[in-house]
C-alpha cells in the first residue's frame, strides 16, 4: 500500500470506494505491520492471515462496502470465542482450546462486513489491570516499551496504539475496556450491562463483565457499539432498552470523591483542561458527591471472586486438554478468596454485605443521575506505570481500579476518552459515566469534547 | 427403652417435566434411550462462554403443579448457582433455585409440602470396560434438562401413607400433563428423610437433631423396602443406646438393608449465590390464571365425583380414576349409552372385570358390543315415557301406596312398565321416568 494506513472507519472505507487501496493491500499492511512489531511488543497471541485474506478477497470482488463496518480490519481479545480459532483467555489451561461456535459480538462484527485478523493478548482470565497476568508473557505499550499497556484487554489498546487493527474488541469487569484505550490514546465504550450480549465471551465475573469496542474515534466506537448491541436470544440479560439522546443544555457532576488522594497531578490536569473545553461548549458543571463509591473496590473485590471461583469451576481437569495445575497464581488467588467468602458461616459477612454496600451504591450513583446527566472521572489514578512495577504487590494493583469499580457494580456505561500526554509521552485521558443504557448521550458529549479540543486520532508507530 | 418410637420422614421428589425443550438451552428435554452426547449444545455441555436461557415452559410446569397441590406461587422468583465438583456437572454448579422457590406451600392427601422449585439435571456417568480397562464415560444427553423438586414438610410416621402420597402425586403429575413421572424411565425420582422420636416428642412438634438422607431410590418397591429397612436399623441402633447421625445412607437388596454414603463431615458447602445470568422471573397475575385454567379435575376430586354421580364403589373409582385415559374412556362411554345401554355400574364392570375398555380402542365400539352382549334392544326414551303415562293412569292404587309410604310398590310398576314395553325398558330409564312420573 503507497499510502498510510487509514486511522478510522470512515478514511478506510472511503479509501476502498475510491479505489485508492484493496482490501487485500489493508490486510497486507496490518499484516507487515503485526510481522515487524509483534514479537517485541506481544501484542497478537493468534495471526489469522487465511481468514482475513479469504474476507478481504470476497469483499475486494463483491464491492459491498454498504455494511457499517465493511473493510474494517479487526481483532478480539482472545477472550471472545471464535469458531475453530484457537481461544486461550490468555491461560495455558486453554492453550489448545479451539471452540465450536462463535460470539455474539463476533458473530455481528463478521456479519457487519469486518475483516477479522486476529486474536489479542490479555492478562488471564481478565484478571489483571496491567496485561502482566498474560501466561503469554506481558504486553507492551506501544507508547513506551517500558510501561504498561493497561489491562486486563491488554492487546485490545495495544494493537490500536501500534497500527496492527483499526478496530479491536474488550471486556470490562472493572476497566479492562476502559484503562487499555486510557493507557494507549484510544477510544472505548465500557456500555450497560444488558445492552451487549456476553454469549459465548468466557465469563470472569458475571454480574459485572461487560463487553465493548475500543478505537480511536468516538464515531467509530459508536458504530461497532449499534453493530453489537441488542437482544440476540442467548444473553438473558440483554434488552433493547434505549435511552434518547438529551437535547437541551447538558449537567455534568464532578464527584468529589474520585478527586481526593492518590490522584497525580498530570491525570487531575488534563481532566481539568477538559472541563474548561467542556463549559466554552455550553455544558454546565456542578460538584456531586457519592459517599459510599469509596468502598467501591472494597465490594468489588468481594463480589468479583465470588463468581470467578464459581466461573472456573468448569475448568477442572477433565476437558479443554490442560490440568488445573494450569492456572496461574492470581486466578488461584481469587479461586480461594472467592471460595472463602461464599462458604457457610462466611456468606453473611462477606457476599451478603458486599451486595447490600453494592445497592447503597447504586441507590447513590440513581440518585446523583437526577441531577446531572454524566459523571466526569478519571479512568485511573495515575498514568501508565512500568512494567514490573506492581506486580508483585496484588493489593497496589488492584487500586489502579479504583475509579472504574462503580460503573461495573452499578452496570452504567462508561465512555473513556483519550485527551493528551504527559510530560514522558504517554497518553492521558478521562471516563464519562452516564445513566443505564445512555450510551448515546455519553458518545455525542465525547464527540463535542473531541471536537472542541481538535482531537485527532494517532498512533505510536 | 419403654417409651415408644415413631419414625419421622420427610420426602424429597425430583420430576421431570415433559416440556419440549430442556431448562436453558434449545436441545430435547426428552433423552430417555437417545445415543449418548447426541442431543448437547455449547451451553448444556457447559462450554466456555454459554449462558443459560430460561425456558419458560418449565417454569409453567412447574407452576402447574404448584397450583394443583394449592401451594402460594411466587410472583417474583430467581435462580441460584449451587457449586460442586463432579464430573457429570460439566459448568461445576448446578442451577437450582433457594429463597425464593416458584411455589410456596401447599398438600396432597393431607400431608404438607414445603416447597417445590425448578433446576436442571446433571448427566450420567455411565462405568464400562473398555478393552478390558475399567473405564467411566460421561453422557451429556440429560445435562441441563429441566428437573423440578417437590419437598414435603417432615410429617410422614408410616410406610402406607408415604407410599399412597408418592403413588397420589405421580397421578396428579400424569393428569395435569406435566409429566409422564415414569419411575422406570427415571422421569420421577425418590429420595427419603428418616429419623426417629419419641411419640411424646412427636406429638409436641419437637424434631429429632439428626436425618438421614436415604437416596437412589428407583421403584415403589424398593421405597417400601428401604424405607422399613432403615426405619429398622434406627430402631436396634436407639435400643442398644447409640446416638444416630446425620447422613446419606443408600440400599443394598440383595443385603435388604442400608449402608452410609456419605457423613455429615464431609457433606458439601453448596456456596450458594445467585445466578446472575438469569434475571429474575417475575411471573404475572394473568400468567398464573392462564396456567391455572389448563389444570383439568384433579384425581381426588374425580373419585368423589364417580361415587356421586355414577354411584360407584370406592374401588371401582379408585380403578378407573388411576389411569386418566380410562376414566375420560368410562365417562364418553356412559354418555353414549344414555338412554339405551345398561348403568354406568355396569360400563364400569365390564370395563374393570372384563376388560372389555382392552378390546375395544373407541368407547363406541365398547357400548355397541354391550348392547349386543345383553342382546336386549333397548327402547327410546320416548317409548319408555308413554309406557310410564299409561301405567301410572291404569294402577292410581298403587300409586297412591307409593305415596302413603309403601315404597315396595315400586316394583310393581317397574314391572307393569316392562310389559308394556315387551322387556324392552332400561331398568334404570324406567324407574327414573317412574319416579318422575310420581312425582308430578
Amino acid at each position: 500500500m503507497k499510502n498510510k494506513l487509514p486511522l478510522t472507519i470512515k478514511e478506510t472505507q472511503d479509501g476502498l470506494i475510491k479505489k485508492e487501496f484493496s482490501a487485500v493491500e489493508l490486510v497486507d499492511s496490518y499484516l507487515g505491520q503485526i510481522k515487524r512489531y509483534n514479537e517485541e511488543y506481544n501484542i497478537f497471541l493468534t495471526i489469522c492471515e487465511d481468514e482475513a485474506y479469504k474476507k478481504a478477497k470476497e469483499l475486494d470482488k463483491s464491492g459491498a462496502y454498504a455494511t457499517p463496518l465493511a473493510g474494517v480490519v479487526t481483532s478480539y481479545k482472545d477472550i471472545f470465542l471464535t469458531k475453530g480459532v484457537r481461544t486461550t483467555a490468555g491461560s495455558k489451561v486453554l492453550e489448545s482450546y479451539i471452540p465450536p461456535y462463535s460470539a455474539t459480538s463476533v458473530s455481528r462484527i463478521e456479519n457487519a462486513g469486518a475483516i477479522p485478523i486476529g486474536k489479542l493478548n490479555c492478562d488471564a482470565w481478565a484478571h489483571g489491570s496491567s496485561g502482566e497476568n498474560s501466561d503469554f508473557g506481558s504486553t507492551k505499550n506501544p507508547w513506551n516499551k517500558e510501561y504498561v499497556p493497561g489491562g486486563s484487554s491488554s492487546g485490545s489498546g495495544a494493537a490500536l496504539a501500534a497500527n496492527m487493527s483499526l478496530i479491536t474488541t474488550g471486556t470490562d469487569t472493572c476497566g479492562s475496556i476502559r484503562l487499555p484505550a486510557n493507557y494507549c490514546f484510544s477510544v472505548a465504550i465500557k456500555p450497560t450491562y444488558g445492552a451487549v450480549s456476553r454469549y459465548g465471551v468466557i465469563a470472569m465475573a458475571s454480574s459485572l463483565d461487560t463487553v465493548g469496542p475500543i478505537g480511536r474515534t468516538v464515531e467509530d466506537v459508536e458504530t461497532v457499539f449499534n453493530v453489537i448491541k441488542g437482544e440476540d436470544g442467548f444473553d438473558g440479560t440483554v434488552t433493547n432498552e434505549e435511552r434518547k439522546v438529551k437535547s437541551e443544555k447538558l449537567k455534568i457532576g464532578i464527584p468529589k470523591e474520585f478527586f481526593t488522594g492518590g490522584i497525580d497531578p498530570e491525570v487531575e490536569k488534563t481532566i481539568t483542561l477538559a472541563i474548561e473545553v467542556l463549559k466554552n461548549e455550553g455544558v454546565e458543571f456542578k460538584e456531586v458527591t457519592l459517599p459510599s463509591t469509596k468502598y467501591a473496590i472494597d465490594v468489588y473485590y468481594v463480589i468479583q471472586p465470588a463468581e470467578v471461583s464459581s466461573n472456573l469451576g468448569r475448568f477442572d481437569g477433565i476437558r479443554y486438554g490442560n490440568g488445573r495445575d494450569a492456572f496461574g497464581d492470581e486466578a488461584k488467588r481469587r479461586i480461594m478468596l472467592g471460595t472463602y467468602v461464599l462458604s457457610a458461616g462466611y456468606y453473611d459477612a462477606y457476599y451478603l454485605k458486599a451486595m447490600k454496600v453494592r445497592s447503597k451504591i447504586i441507590s447513590e450513583v440513581d440518585k446523583v443521575f437526577d441531577e446531572v446527566d454524566a459523571l466526569i472521572a478519571p479512568v485511573a489514578p495515575t498514568p501508565p506505570f512500568k512494567l514490573g512495577d506492581k506486580v508483585s504487590d496484588p493489593l497496589t494493583m488492584y487500586l489502579t481500579d479504583v475509579y472504574a469499580a462503580t460503573a461495573n457494580l452499578c452496570g452504567i456505561p462508561s465512555l473513556a476518552l483519550p485527551s493528551g500526554f504527559s510530560k514522558l509521552g504517554l497518553p492521558l485521558g478521562f471516563q464519562l459515566m452516564g445513566p443505564r443504557f445512555s450510551e448515546n448521550n455519553l458518545f455525542e458529549l465525547g464527540k463535542t469534547c473531541h471536537r472542541a479540543m481538535s482531537y485527532e486520532p494517532k498512533v505510536a508507530f | 427403652m419403654n417409651t415408644k418410637l415413631i419414625p419421622i420422614i420427610g420426602m424429597e421428589i425430583h420430576i421431570e417435566p415433559n416440556t419440549k425443550s430442556k431448562m436453558f438451552c434449545a436441545c430435547p428435554q426428552d433423552h430417555f434411550g437417545k445415543a449418548p452426547n447426541t442431543q448437547v449444545c455449547p451451553i448444556c455441555l457447559g462450554l466456555p462462554g454459554a449462558l443459560p436461557f430460561a425456558n419458560y415452559e418449565g417454569i409453567a410446569k412447574t407452576v402447574k403443579l404448584g397450583l394443583a397441590l394449592g401451594s402460594k406461587i411466587s410472583e417474583f422468583s430467581k435462580f441460584y448457582r449451587k457449586n460442586y465438583f463432579y464430573p457429570d456437572l460439566p459448568k461445576g454448579f448446578q442451577t437450582s433455585q433457594l429463597d425464593s422457590p416458584f411455589c410456596v406451600g401447599g398438600s396432597l392427601n393431607g400431608f404438607a409440602i414445603n416447597h417445590i422449585h425448578l433446576e436442571e439435571d446433571a448427566g450420567k456417568l455411565v462405568h464400562e470396560t473398555i478393552d478390558g480397562k475399567k473405564c467411566s464415560l460421561v453422557d451429556f444427553n440429560r445435562s441441563g434438562c429441566a428437573l423440578i423438586e417437590l419437598v414435603t414438610e417432615p410429617v410422614f410416621h408410616d410406610i402406607p401413607s408415604v407410599i399412597s402420597f408418592v403413588k397420589e402425586l405421580q397421578l396428579v403429575a400424569r393428569y395435569i400433563d406435566i409429566s409422564g413421572a415414569d419411575m422406570e424411565k427415571g422421569s420421577m425420582r425418590l429420595e427419603a428423610n428418616i429419623s426417629l422420636s419419641e411419640e411424646e416428642k412427636v406429638k409436641s412438634g419437637e424434631l429429632p437433631n439428626y436425618k438421614v438422607e436415604l437416596k437412589n431410590i428407583n421403584s415403589f418397591k424398593f421405597l417400601e423396602k428401604a424405607v422399613s429397612a432403615e426405619i429398622k436399623r434406627q430402631t436396634e441402633a436407639i435400643e442398644r443406646g447409640e446416638v444416630l447421625v446425620q447422613e446419606t445412607r443408600g440400599y443394598d437388596e440383595v443385603k435388604q438393608s442400608t449402608f452410609s454414603q456419605r457423613s455429615k463431615a464431609d457433606a458439601h458447602d453448596y456456596r450458594y449465590f445467585p445466578e446472575a445470568d438469569l434475571p429474575p422471573i417475575e411471573l404475572t397475575k394473568s400468567q398464573i390464571a392462564n396456567i391455572k385454567s389448563q389444570i383439568p379435575e384433579l384425581p381426588e376430586s374425580k373419585r368423589k365425583r364417580f361415587e356421586e354421580e355414577y354411584k360407584l364403589s370406592k374401588d371401582f373409582a379408585d380403578i378407573l380414576v388411576s389411569e386418566k385415559a380410562r376414566s375420560d374412556y368410562f365417562e364418553e362411554a356412559v354418555k353414549l349409552g344414555q338412554g339405551s345401554s345398561p348403568s354406568a355400574k355396569t360400563v364400569a364392570d365390564l370395563m374393570i372385570n372384563k376388560k372389555l375398555d382392552e378390546q375395544f380402542p373407541e368407547p363406541a365400539g365398547l357400548v355397541k358390543k354391550i348392547v349386543e352382549l345383553t342382546k336386549v334392544e333397548y327402547a327410546s326414551t320416548e317409548e319408555v315415557e308413554n309406557a310410564v303415562k299409561s301405567v301410572l293412569i291404569e294402577n292410581e292404587k298403587a300409586v297412591a301406596d307409593y305415596k302413603g309410604g309403601n315404597g315396595n310398590v315400586i316394583g310393581f310398576l317397574i314391572g307393569m312398565t316392562q310389559k308394556k314395553l315387551q322387556g324392552k325398558g332400561s331398568s334404570q330409564i324406567v324407574r327414573e321416568k317412574l319416579l318422575e312420573g310420581i312425582q308430578k
